[in-house]
Protein backbone atom coordinates (compact mmCIF):
# COMPACT_ATOMS: atom_id res chain seq x y z
CA UNK A 1 0.00 0.00 0.00
CA UNK A 2 2.76 2.45 0.98
CA UNK A 3 4.50 1.52 -2.26
CA UNK A 4 1.33 2.56 -4.13
CA UNK A 5 1.18 5.88 -2.36
CA UNK A 6 4.84 6.56 -3.17
CA UNK A 7 3.92 6.10 -6.85
CA UNK A 8 1.49 9.00 -6.55
CA UNK A 9 3.75 11.52 -4.83
CA UNK A 10 4.58 14.93 -6.26
CA UNK A 11 7.81 15.62 -8.14
CA UNK A 12 10.20 13.49 -10.17
CA UNK A 13 9.82 10.30 -8.17
CA UNK A 14 6.02 10.06 -8.22
CA UNK A 15 3.32 10.56 -10.82
CA UNK A 16 0.96 12.69 -8.71
CA UNK A 17 1.81 15.96 -10.44
CA UNK A 18 1.49 14.38 -13.91
CA UNK A 19 -1.96 13.02 -13.03
CA UNK A 20 -3.16 16.36 -11.67
CA UNK A 21 -1.80 18.16 -14.74
CA UNK A 22 -3.78 15.65 -16.81
CA UNK A 23 -6.90 16.50 -14.80
CA UNK A 24 -6.41 20.20 -15.58
CA UNK A 25 -6.21 19.41 -19.32
CA UNK A 26 -9.36 17.32 -18.99
CA UNK A 27 -11.14 20.20 -17.30
CA UNK A 28 -9.94 22.72 -19.88
CA UNK A 29 -10.89 20.50 -22.82
CA UNK A 30 -14.31 19.74 -21.34
CA UNK A 31 -14.96 23.44 -20.71
CA UNK A 32 -14.00 24.54 -24.22
CA UNK A 33 -15.99 21.69 -25.78
CA UNK A 34 -19.03 22.37 -23.59
CA UNK A 35 -19.07 26.10 -24.40
CA UNK A 36 -18.65 25.33 -28.10
CA UNK A 37 -21.47 22.79 -27.73
CA UNK A 38 -23.80 25.36 -26.15
CA UNK A 39 -23.08 27.80 -29.02
CA UNK A 40 -23.72 25.06 -31.61
CA UNK A 41 -26.74 23.96 -29.58
CA UNK A 42 -28.27 27.44 -29.62
CA UNK A 43 -27.82 27.66 -33.38
CA UNK A 44 -29.14 24.10 -33.75
CA UNK A 45 -32.20 24.85 -31.64
CA UNK A 46 -32.79 27.99 -33.71
CA UNK A 47 -32.55 25.90 -36.88
CA UNK A 48 -34.89 23.20 -35.59
CA UNK A 49 -37.49 25.80 -34.53
CA UNK A 50 -37.12 27.85 -37.71
CA UNK A 51 -40.01 28.40 -40.08
CA UNK A 52 -37.70 27.62 -42.99
CA UNK A 53 -37.96 23.90 -43.84
CA UNK A 54 -34.35 23.51 -45.09
CA UNK A 55 -33.01 24.84 -41.78
CA UNK A 56 -35.30 22.47 -39.90
CA UNK A 57 -34.06 19.53 -41.99
CA UNK A 58 -30.46 20.55 -41.38
CA UNK A 59 -31.00 20.70 -37.61
CA UNK A 60 -32.88 17.43 -37.60
CA UNK A 61 -30.20 15.71 -39.68
CA UNK A 62 -27.43 16.98 -37.41
CA UNK A 63 -29.00 15.74 -34.17
CA UNK A 64 -30.13 12.44 -35.66
CA UNK A 65 -26.74 11.55 -37.11
CA UNK A 66 -24.61 12.64 -34.16
CA UNK A 67 -26.84 10.99 -31.60
CA UNK A 68 -27.03 7.77 -33.62
CA UNK A 69 -23.29 7.31 -34.12
CA UNK A 70 -20.69 6.42 -31.45
CA UNK A 71 -18.79 9.45 -30.12
CA UNK A 72 -15.55 7.61 -30.76
CA UNK A 73 -16.38 7.44 -34.47
CA UNK A 74 -17.00 11.21 -34.65
CA UNK A 75 -13.64 11.76 -32.96
CA UNK A 76 -11.86 9.40 -35.36
CA UNK A 77 -13.52 11.00 -38.35
CA UNK A 78 -12.48 14.50 -37.32
CA UNK A 79 -9.05 13.44 -36.14
CA UNK A 80 -8.06 11.48 -39.21
CA UNK A 81 -10.24 13.30 -41.71
CA UNK A 82 -9.91 16.79 -40.17
CA UNK A 83 -6.37 17.42 -41.32
CA UNK A 84 -7.25 16.25 -44.83
CA UNK A 85 -10.23 18.57 -44.90
CA UNK A 86 -8.24 21.56 -43.64
CA UNK A 87 -5.51 20.90 -46.20
CA UNK A 88 -8.07 20.57 -48.98
CA UNK A 89 -9.62 23.92 -47.98
CA UNK A 90 -6.21 25.57 -47.75
CA UNK A 91 -5.30 24.25 -51.19
CA UNK A 92 -8.48 25.30 -52.93
CA UNK A 93 -8.90 28.71 -51.25
CA UNK A 94 -5.34 29.90 -50.68
CA UNK A 95 -3.35 27.66 -53.01
CA UNK A 96 -1.31 26.48 -50.02
CA UNK A 97 0.22 23.09 -50.74
CA UNK A 98 2.09 22.30 -47.53
CA UNK A 99 1.23 19.92 -44.74
CA UNK A 100 -1.08 21.24 -42.02
CA UNK A 101 -1.72 19.42 -38.79
CA UNK A 102 -4.20 20.58 -36.18
CA UNK A 103 -3.15 19.64 -32.65
CA UNK A 104 -4.97 17.08 -30.54
CA UNK A 105 -6.53 19.71 -28.28
CA UNK A 106 -8.10 21.68 -31.15
CA UNK A 107 -9.45 18.59 -32.86
CA UNK A 108 -10.63 17.19 -29.53
CA UNK A 109 -12.48 20.39 -28.68
CA UNK A 110 -14.11 20.53 -32.13
CA UNK A 111 -15.09 16.83 -32.02
CA UNK A 112 -16.50 16.92 -28.49
CA UNK A 113 -18.16 20.27 -29.19
CA UNK A 114 -19.89 18.74 -32.21
CA UNK A 115 -21.09 15.80 -30.10
CA UNK A 116 -22.24 17.81 -27.08
CA UNK A 117 -23.78 20.38 -29.46
CA UNK A 118 -26.26 17.75 -30.64
CA UNK A 119 -27.38 17.03 -27.09
CA UNK A 120 -27.43 20.74 -26.20
CA UNK A 121 -29.60 21.39 -29.26
CA UNK A 122 -32.31 19.12 -27.87
CA UNK A 123 -32.04 20.61 -24.36
CA UNK A 124 -32.22 24.20 -25.58
CA UNK A 125 -35.02 23.44 -28.03
CA UNK A 126 -37.06 21.98 -25.16
CA UNK A 127 -36.32 25.03 -23.01
CA UNK A 128 -37.43 27.44 -25.75
CA UNK A 129 -40.68 25.53 -26.17
CA UNK A 130 -41.23 25.72 -22.41
CA UNK A 131 -41.50 29.53 -22.53
CA UNK A 132 -45.24 30.24 -22.67
CA UNK A 133 -46.33 31.60 -26.06
CA UNK A 134 -48.46 34.20 -24.25
CA UNK A 135 -45.32 35.90 -23.00
CA UNK A 136 -43.99 36.28 -26.53
CA UNK A 137 -47.31 37.73 -27.62
CA UNK A 138 -47.35 40.07 -24.62
CA UNK A 139 -43.84 41.28 -25.45
CA UNK A 140 -44.87 41.91 -29.06
CA UNK A 141 -47.96 43.76 -27.81
CA UNK A 142 -45.67 45.96 -25.70
CA UNK A 143 -43.87 46.84 -28.90
CA UNK A 144 -40.62 44.97 -28.28
CA UNK A 145 -38.43 44.41 -31.30
CA UNK A 146 -37.16 40.92 -32.10
CA UNK A 147 -33.75 41.48 -30.54
CA UNK A 148 -35.13 43.06 -27.35
CA UNK A 149 -37.67 40.26 -27.00
CA UNK A 150 -34.90 37.69 -27.47
CA UNK A 151 -32.64 39.37 -24.92
CA UNK A 152 -35.19 40.25 -22.24
CA UNK A 153 -37.87 37.56 -22.46
CA UNK A 154 -36.43 34.49 -24.15
CA UNK A 155 -32.79 34.20 -23.01
CA UNK A 156 -33.27 34.57 -19.23
CA UNK A 157 -36.04 31.99 -19.11
CA UNK A 158 -34.46 29.58 -21.58
CA UNK A 159 -31.27 29.69 -19.50
CA UNK A 160 -33.24 28.73 -16.42
CA UNK A 161 -35.20 25.92 -18.05
CA UNK A 162 -32.14 24.56 -19.86
CA UNK A 163 -29.80 24.50 -16.87
CA UNK A 164 -30.62 21.00 -15.49
CA UNK A 165 -30.39 19.45 -18.98
CA UNK A 166 -27.16 21.28 -19.74
CA UNK A 167 -25.79 19.91 -16.46
CA UNK A 168 -26.30 16.41 -17.86
CA UNK A 169 -24.64 17.41 -21.14
CA UNK A 170 -21.66 18.75 -19.17
CA UNK A 171 -21.28 15.41 -17.37
CA UNK A 172 -21.40 13.57 -20.70
CA UNK A 173 -18.80 15.91 -22.19
CA UNK A 174 -16.53 15.60 -19.16
CA UNK A 175 -16.57 11.81 -19.41
CA UNK A 176 -16.20 11.89 -23.20
CA UNK A 177 -12.89 13.76 -22.88
CA UNK A 178 -11.36 10.40 -21.92
CA UNK A 179 -11.79 9.36 -25.58
CA UNK A 180 -9.42 12.11 -26.69
CA UNK A 181 -6.62 10.21 -24.93
CA UNK A 182 -6.80 7.73 -27.80
CA UNK A 183 -5.74 10.43 -30.24
CA UNK A 184 -2.87 11.55 -28.02
CA UNK A 185 -3.88 14.48 -25.78
CA UNK A 186 -2.23 13.99 -22.38
CA UNK A 187 -5.30 14.31 -20.18
CA UNK A 188 -6.20 12.07 -17.22
CA UNK A 189 -6.45 8.80 -19.15
CA UNK A 190 -3.31 9.35 -21.19
CA UNK A 191 -1.31 10.32 -18.09
CA UNK A 192 -2.59 7.17 -16.40
CA UNK A 193 -1.58 4.94 -19.29
CA UNK A 194 1.86 6.56 -19.64
CA UNK A 195 2.41 6.09 -15.90
CA UNK A 196 1.20 2.48 -15.97
CA UNK A 197 3.43 1.77 -18.96
CA UNK A 198 6.55 2.91 -17.17
CA UNK A 199 5.79 1.49 -13.72
CA UNK A 200 3.88 -1.70 -14.64
CA UNK A 201 1.23 -0.73 -12.07
CA UNK A 202 -1.87 -0.11 -14.22
CA UNK A 203 -4.35 -0.81 -11.42
CA UNK A 204 -3.00 1.99 -9.23
CA UNK A 205 -3.11 4.55 -12.00
CA UNK A 206 -6.48 3.66 -13.48
CA UNK A 207 -8.03 3.71 -10.00
CA UNK A 208 -6.44 7.14 -9.47
CA UNK A 209 -7.85 8.24 -12.82
CA UNK A 210 -11.31 7.04 -11.77
CA UNK A 211 -10.99 9.00 -8.52
CA UNK A 212 -9.98 12.15 -10.39
CA UNK A 213 -13.02 11.82 -12.67
CA UNK A 214 -15.24 11.31 -9.61
CA UNK A 215 -13.85 14.48 -8.03
CA UNK A 216 -14.48 16.42 -11.25
CA UNK A 217 -18.03 15.10 -11.76
CA UNK A 218 -18.97 15.55 -8.09
CA UNK A 219 -17.53 19.06 -7.96
CA UNK A 220 -19.19 20.20 -11.16
CA UNK A 221 -22.48 18.62 -10.03
CA UNK A 222 -22.41 20.90 -7.01
CA UNK A 223 -21.54 23.89 -9.18
CA UNK A 224 -24.53 23.21 -11.41
CA UNK A 225 -26.73 22.79 -8.33
CA UNK A 226 -25.68 26.22 -7.10
CA UNK A 227 -26.21 27.71 -10.56
CA UNK A 228 -29.73 26.29 -10.60
CA UNK A 229 -30.45 27.84 -7.20
CA UNK A 230 -29.16 31.17 -8.52
CA UNK A 231 -31.19 30.95 -11.73
CA UNK A 232 -34.35 30.19 -9.76
CA UNK A 233 -33.79 32.92 -7.18
CA UNK A 234 -36.75 34.97 -8.39
CA UNK A 235 -39.13 32.04 -8.76
CA UNK A 236 -41.72 31.26 -6.13
CA UNK A 237 -41.16 27.81 -4.69
CA UNK A 238 -44.16 25.58 -4.33
CA UNK B 1 -13.64 10.86 -51.76
CA UNK B 2 -12.82 7.61 -53.49
CA UNK B 3 -16.17 6.02 -54.13
CA UNK B 4 -14.78 2.67 -55.28
CA UNK B 5 -13.67 2.14 -51.67
CA UNK B 6 -17.28 2.03 -50.51
CA UNK B 7 -18.05 -1.10 -52.50
CA UNK B 8 -14.67 -2.65 -51.79
CA UNK B 9 -14.72 -2.43 -47.99
CA UNK B 10 -18.43 -2.43 -47.15
CA UNK B 11 -18.60 -6.24 -46.74
CA UNK B 12 -15.59 -6.18 -44.39
CA UNK B 13 -17.36 -3.65 -42.17
CA UNK B 14 -20.60 -5.61 -42.25
CA UNK B 15 -18.63 -8.55 -40.87
CA UNK B 16 -18.16 -6.50 -37.68
CA UNK B 17 -21.89 -6.28 -36.97
CA UNK B 18 -22.15 -9.68 -35.20
CA UNK B 19 -19.39 -8.70 -32.75
CA UNK B 20 -21.03 -5.33 -32.03
CA UNK B 21 -24.41 -6.96 -31.46
CA UNK B 22 -22.92 -9.76 -29.35
CA UNK B 23 -21.15 -7.26 -27.09
CA UNK B 24 -24.25 -5.11 -26.71
CA UNK B 25 -26.72 -7.99 -26.48
CA UNK B 26 -24.87 -10.11 -23.94
CA UNK B 27 -24.03 -7.21 -21.64
CA UNK B 28 -27.56 -5.79 -21.87
CA UNK B 29 -28.98 -9.23 -21.05
CA UNK B 30 -26.80 -9.88 -17.99
CA UNK B 31 -26.87 -6.19 -17.04
CA UNK B 32 -30.67 -6.21 -16.96
CA UNK B 33 -30.78 -8.89 -14.26
CA UNK B 34 -28.07 -7.09 -12.33
CA UNK B 35 -30.09 -3.87 -12.64
CA UNK B 36 -33.30 -5.46 -11.36
CA UNK B 37 -31.47 -6.82 -8.32
CA UNK B 38 -29.81 -3.44 -7.70
CA UNK B 39 -33.09 -1.56 -8.11
CA UNK B 40 -34.87 -3.87 -5.67
CA UNK B 41 -32.06 -3.45 -3.11
CA UNK B 42 -32.12 0.31 -3.68
CA UNK B 43 -35.82 0.46 -2.83
CA UNK B 44 -35.69 -2.23 -0.13
CA UNK B 45 -35.67 0.14 2.85
CA UNK B 46 -32.59 -1.60 4.29
CA UNK B 47 -30.12 1.22 4.90
CA UNK B 48 -26.71 -0.50 4.36
CA UNK B 49 -27.91 -2.16 1.14
CA UNK B 50 -29.32 1.10 -0.16
CA UNK B 51 -26.06 2.87 0.63
CA UNK B 52 -24.07 0.17 -1.16
CA UNK B 53 -26.19 0.40 -4.32
CA UNK B 54 -26.10 4.18 -4.21
CA UNK B 55 -22.30 4.26 -4.13
CA UNK B 56 -22.04 1.57 -6.83
CA UNK B 57 -24.24 3.63 -9.13
CA UNK B 58 -22.38 6.82 -8.21
CA UNK B 59 -19.00 5.38 -9.13
CA UNK B 60 -20.11 3.81 -12.41
CA UNK B 61 -22.03 6.87 -13.56
CA UNK B 62 -19.36 9.31 -12.43
CA UNK B 63 -16.44 7.75 -14.31
CA UNK B 64 -15.95 7.26 -18.06
CA UNK B 65 -16.61 3.80 -19.49
CA UNK B 66 -13.10 3.85 -20.95
CA UNK B 67 -11.60 3.96 -17.42
CA UNK B 68 -13.77 1.01 -16.44
CA UNK B 69 -12.69 -1.03 -19.46
CA UNK B 70 -8.99 -0.22 -18.96
CA UNK B 71 -9.21 -0.92 -15.24
CA UNK B 72 -10.59 -4.38 -15.87
CA UNK B 73 -8.44 -5.23 -18.91
CA UNK B 74 -5.07 -3.73 -17.90
CA UNK B 75 -5.58 -3.12 -14.17
CA UNK B 76 -6.30 -6.69 -13.10
CA UNK B 77 -3.08 -7.90 -14.72
CA UNK B 78 -1.08 -6.06 -12.07
CA UNK B 79 -1.80 -8.69 -9.42
CA UNK B 80 -0.07 -12.04 -9.40
CA UNK B 81 -2.79 -13.63 -7.29
CA UNK B 82 -5.33 -12.86 -10.03
CA UNK B 83 -2.98 -14.15 -12.70
CA UNK B 84 -2.66 -17.44 -10.84
CA UNK B 85 -6.36 -17.78 -10.05
CA UNK B 86 -9.17 -19.41 -12.00
CA UNK B 87 -10.30 -15.92 -13.08
CA UNK B 88 -7.31 -15.30 -15.31
CA UNK B 89 -8.52 -17.27 -18.37
CA UNK B 90 -11.52 -14.91 -18.37
CA UNK B 91 -9.76 -11.66 -17.49
CA UNK B 92 -7.02 -12.34 -20.02
CA UNK B 93 -9.51 -12.15 -22.87
CA UNK B 94 -10.29 -8.65 -24.15
CA UNK B 95 -13.75 -9.90 -25.14
CA UNK B 96 -14.76 -10.90 -21.61
CA UNK B 97 -13.21 -7.79 -20.09
CA UNK B 98 -15.30 -5.66 -22.43
CA UNK B 99 -18.40 -7.69 -21.56
CA UNK B 100 -17.75 -7.33 -17.81
CA UNK B 101 -17.17 -3.57 -18.05
CA UNK B 102 -20.22 -2.98 -20.28
CA UNK B 103 -22.39 -5.18 -18.01
CA UNK B 104 -21.39 -3.42 -14.79
CA UNK B 105 -21.86 -0.06 -16.52
CA UNK B 106 -25.31 -0.71 -17.98
CA UNK B 107 -26.32 -2.36 -14.68
CA UNK B 108 -25.72 0.94 -12.88
CA UNK B 109 -27.61 3.09 -15.41
CA UNK B 110 -30.47 0.62 -15.87
CA UNK B 111 -30.99 0.18 -12.13
CA UNK B 112 -31.76 3.89 -11.89
CA UNK B 113 -34.22 3.62 -14.80
CA UNK B 114 -35.98 0.65 -13.16
CA UNK B 115 -35.96 2.35 -9.77
CA UNK B 116 -37.86 5.23 -11.35
CA UNK B 117 -40.35 2.68 -12.68
CA UNK B 118 -40.76 0.97 -9.31
CA UNK B 119 -41.27 4.26 -7.52
CA UNK B 120 -43.89 5.31 -10.07
CA UNK B 121 -46.23 2.48 -9.03
CA UNK B 122 -48.86 4.06 -6.76
CA UNK B 123 -48.45 3.03 -3.12
CA UNK B 124 -52.19 2.35 -2.90
CA UNK B 125 -51.79 -0.57 -5.28
CA UNK B 126 -49.13 -2.14 -3.08
CA UNK B 127 -51.41 -1.68 -0.07
CA UNK B 128 -54.32 -3.22 -1.95
CA UNK B 129 -52.16 -6.19 -2.91
CA UNK B 130 -51.14 -6.58 0.75
CA UNK B 131 -54.80 -6.42 1.75
CA UNK B 132 -55.53 -9.22 -0.73
CA UNK B 133 -52.99 -11.31 1.15
CA UNK B 134 -50.22 -11.32 -1.48
CA UNK B 135 -46.73 -11.94 -0.14
CA UNK B 136 -43.72 -9.81 -1.09
CA UNK B 137 -42.65 -11.95 -4.02
CA UNK B 138 -46.14 -12.29 -5.51
CA UNK B 139 -46.73 -8.54 -5.05
CA UNK B 140 -43.51 -7.76 -6.86
CA UNK B 141 -44.17 -10.23 -9.67
CA UNK B 142 -47.84 -9.41 -10.31
CA UNK B 143 -48.26 -5.76 -9.33
CA UNK B 144 -45.05 -3.77 -9.08
CA UNK B 145 -42.71 -5.27 -11.68
CA UNK B 146 -45.01 -5.31 -14.77
CA UNK B 147 -45.96 -1.68 -14.26
CA UNK B 148 -42.42 -0.64 -13.43
CA UNK B 149 -41.16 -2.20 -16.67
CA UNK B 150 -43.82 -0.48 -18.77
CA UNK B 151 -42.95 2.82 -17.16
CA UNK B 152 -39.19 2.28 -17.60
CA UNK B 153 -39.38 1.20 -21.24
CA UNK B 154 -38.76 4.56 -22.98
CA UNK B 155 -35.74 5.20 -20.75
CA UNK B 156 -34.51 1.67 -21.33
CA UNK B 157 -34.78 2.13 -25.09
CA UNK B 158 -32.32 5.02 -24.79
CA UNK B 159 -30.04 2.84 -22.70
CA UNK B 160 -30.04 0.12 -25.41
CA UNK B 161 -28.99 2.68 -27.99
CA UNK B 162 -26.29 4.08 -25.70
CA UNK B 163 -24.96 0.57 -25.21
CA UNK B 164 -24.77 -0.14 -28.94
CA UNK B 165 -22.76 3.05 -29.31
CA UNK B 166 -20.61 2.21 -26.27
CA UNK B 167 -19.48 -1.08 -27.80
CA UNK B 168 -17.25 1.02 -30.07
CA UNK B 169 -14.96 1.48 -27.05
CA UNK B 170 -14.22 -2.24 -27.16
CA UNK B 171 -12.07 -1.44 -30.20
CA UNK B 172 -9.60 0.25 -27.81
CA UNK B 173 -8.81 -3.13 -26.26
CA UNK B 174 -8.13 -4.77 -29.64
CA UNK B 175 -11.61 -6.13 -30.36
CA UNK B 176 -12.61 -6.08 -34.01
CA UNK B 177 -16.19 -4.88 -34.01
CA UNK B 178 -17.44 -2.27 -36.52
CA UNK B 179 -15.24 0.60 -35.25
CA UNK B 180 -12.23 -1.66 -34.75
CA UNK B 181 -12.45 -3.01 -38.30
CA UNK B 182 -12.88 0.49 -39.74
CA UNK B 183 -9.84 1.66 -37.82
CA UNK B 184 -7.79 -1.29 -39.05
CA UNK B 185 -8.73 -0.74 -42.70
CA UNK B 186 -8.01 3.00 -42.36
CA UNK B 187 -4.47 2.23 -41.24
CA UNK B 188 -4.01 0.18 -44.42
CA UNK B 189 -5.76 2.42 -46.94
CA UNK B 190 -5.42 5.95 -45.49
CA UNK B 191 -9.05 6.60 -46.35
CA UNK B 192 -10.55 7.76 -43.04
CA UNK B 193 -13.51 9.67 -44.49
CA UNK B 194 -14.85 6.81 -46.59
CA UNK B 195 -14.44 4.12 -43.93
CA UNK B 196 -15.72 6.08 -40.91
CA UNK B 197 -18.72 7.38 -42.86
CA UNK B 198 -19.64 3.83 -43.84
CA UNK B 199 -19.22 2.65 -40.23
CA UNK B 200 -21.39 5.56 -39.05
CA UNK B 201 -24.09 4.59 -41.54
CA UNK B 202 -24.12 1.04 -40.19
CA UNK B 203 -24.51 2.28 -36.61
CA UNK B 204 -27.30 4.66 -37.70
CA UNK B 205 -29.15 1.77 -39.30
CA UNK B 206 -28.83 -0.39 -36.18
CA UNK B 207 -30.01 2.49 -33.97
CA UNK B 208 -32.96 3.15 -36.30
CA UNK B 209 -34.08 -0.48 -36.19
CA UNK B 210 -33.83 -0.56 -32.37
CA UNK B 211 -35.80 2.70 -32.05
CA UNK B 212 -38.60 1.28 -34.18
CA UNK B 213 -38.64 -2.01 -32.27
CA UNK B 214 -38.85 -0.24 -28.89
CA UNK B 215 -41.68 1.96 -30.21
CA UNK B 216 -43.61 -1.11 -31.29
CA UNK B 217 -43.01 -2.84 -27.97
CA UNK B 218 -44.18 0.28 -26.14
CA UNK B 219 -47.43 0.21 -28.10
CA UNK B 220 -47.94 -3.49 -27.41
CA UNK B 221 -47.37 -2.99 -23.70
CA UNK B 222 -49.90 -0.14 -23.47
CA UNK B 223 -53.18 -1.93 -24.23
CA UNK B 224 -55.07 0.93 -22.58
CA UNK B 225 -53.64 3.44 -25.05
CA UNK B 226 -54.32 1.09 -27.98
CA UNK B 227 -57.90 0.60 -26.83
CA UNK B 228 -58.42 4.33 -26.46
CA UNK B 229 -57.02 4.95 -29.93
CA UNK B 230 -59.28 2.21 -31.26
CA UNK B 231 -62.36 3.78 -29.67
CA UNK B 232 -61.36 7.19 -31.01
CA UNK B 233 -60.93 5.85 -34.54
CA UNK B 234 -64.31 4.12 -34.35
CA UNK B 235 -65.92 7.33 -33.10
CA UNK B 236 -64.38 9.29 -35.95
CA UNK B 237 -65.69 6.76 -38.44
CA UNK B 238 -69.17 7.07 -36.95
CA UNK B 239 -69.05 10.86 -37.22
CA UNK B 240 -67.83 10.59 -40.80
CA UNK B 241 -70.64 8.20 -41.71
CA UNK B 242 -73.23 10.55 -40.25
CA UNK B 243 -72.10 13.43 -42.46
Amino acid sequence: MSEWISLLTWGDAGWGDEMVRGALWTLLLATVAFVLGVVIGSLGAGAKLSYLPPLRWLGQGYTTVIRGVPDLLVIYLLFFGGNQAVMAIARSLFGYDGYIELNAFTIGAIALGTVSGAYSTEVIRGAVLAVPAGQIEAARACGMSGWLLFRRILVPQVARYALPGLGNVWQLTLKDTSLISIVGLVEIMRSASIASGSTQKPFVFYVSAACLYLVLTAGSNRAFGLAELWANRGVRRV
Amino acid sequence: MRFELFAEYFPALLAGIPMTLKLAGLSLFIGFFLAVVLAVLRTSGIRPLEAFVRSYVYVFRGTPLLVQIFLIYYGTGQFDFIKESFLWPVLREAYWCAIIALTLNTGAYTSEIIRGGIESVPWGQVEAAKACGMNVWLRFRRVVFPQAIRQALPGYGNEIILMVKSTSLASTVTLLEITGIARKIVSQTYAPLELFIMAGAIYLTIVFVITRAVDMLENRLSPDLMARRHVKNAAERDIASVH
